[in-house]
């Protein structure tokens, strides 16, 4: 109960957001752990989001103009993508085990010359060792424990965990990877609107419906719309405290 | 490590964690599933939800791949006046 108070505080902090009802919502005979997928699906926290992740662009940007172009190259999409995830994971504020697990991949990235792992999964395993297998046979069935390994291959950090602590971080993940998809795409449809209009002087009314008119792709579009019809109503309440405070350096 | 303390409570039968317990963590991942959300949850086994997990899973990823490429691109070939920058600032925060 004070651990949901404590996130309702922080979050009301922000001076923009009037959605109260929204946080209301948050049941509390739920289970009384901080870890709920709902909050994934709060403007607030797409917002909160947006603006780590331009922020984590512009760093991008920054870092591959500053340096000699013959050094490094254009940001690629691997590098857009690590950045976006870290932005996840911040914004994730360090309570699940793939947030953490994603933040200490990439400090660990940056120090060794590890080679990163890649994810093939081949829901088909054959690396399970069977002897772990019957040791857990009484509860669960190995069908459903080697589903649960690929699982757990496929969220970061969750290779070596417990069946119920697999299904908590994977319903986690899934929302925040929801989230994550909804806010790339509506800001690659914002700057492809942006940039086609180049030429013209425009005002944020006319991006606004372009972005709107547009064709929005994926199964998530109508969840973009509402959230930007509401940004251009009404003034712009300050955000630049609200928006320095939230840089990770 | 934790994870091996809670196999061997495991292996000696007390269920610390109830199939209850699994079920209904089995049953919330279902709701989150767009496939399997309307389908009534005894029809629907959980092996069927570990393995629509997965895909969904893996789609996502695929999914925020390609948007990180394209992100890329635009972000290369956006040489944004102040104006806009402004604009899309102003959007977005």
């Amino acid at each position: 109960m004070s651990s949901s108070n404590q996130i309702m505080n922080q979050e009301s902090s922000n001076p923009i957001r009037l959605l109260e009802s929204k946080k209301k919502k948050r049941k509390k005979n739920q289970i009384p752990d901080k870890k709920q997928p709902t909050r994934w699906k709060t403007a607030d926290e797409q917002q909160n989001y947006s603006s780590k992740l331009i922020e984590a662009l512009r760093q991008v940007r920054r870092n591959s103009s500053s340096e000699s172009t013959t050094s490094i190259s254009p940001p690629t999409g691997r590098v857009v993508r690590e950045a976006a995830d870290r932005a996840l994971a911040v914004a994730a504020k360090g309570r699940t085990r793939w947030s953490r697990a994603i933040l200490k991949n990439r400090l660990k990235l940056r120090f060794k010359k590890k080679k990163p792992r890649i994810v093939t999964g081949n829901c088909r395993s054959k690396k399970l060792e069977s002897s772990l297998l019957k040791l857990k046979e009484n509860k669960r069935q190995p069908a459903l424990q080697r589903k649960a390994r690929v699982l757990g291959r496929l969220v970061p950090g969750c290779q070596k965990v417990s069946f119920p602590v697999i299904l908590e971080e994977a319903t986690d993940y899934i929302a925040a990877l929801e989230m994550q998809v909804r806010t790339m795409t509506a800001l690659t449809q914002l700057l492809s609107v942006a940039s086609s209009s180049r030429e013209t002087p425009v005002d944020e009314h006319d991006i606004l419906r372009e972005a709107k008119g547009g064709k929005l792709e994926g199964p998530y579009a109508p969840a973009v719309l509402p959230f930007y019809s509401g940004q251009v109503a009404g003034t712009q309440p300050p955000k630049r405290s609200f928006y320095s405070g939230l840089i990770v350096s | 490590m934790s994870s091996r303390r809670s196999r061997s409570r495991q292996s000696a039968g007390s269920s610390r964690i109830s199939d209850d317990q699994i079920n209904d963590l089995v049953s919330k991942l279902q709701q989150l599933l767009p496939e399997l959300r309307n389908r009534s949850s005894d029809k629907v086994s959980s092996a069927r939800v570990l393995q629509e997990t997965c895909n969904y899973i893996r789609n996502l990823h695929r999914e925020v791949d390609d948007l990180s490429e394209r992100l890329s691109v635009l972000l290369e070939t956006t040489e944004t006046s102040s104006a806009q920058a402004a604009i899309i600032r102003s959007l977005l925060m």
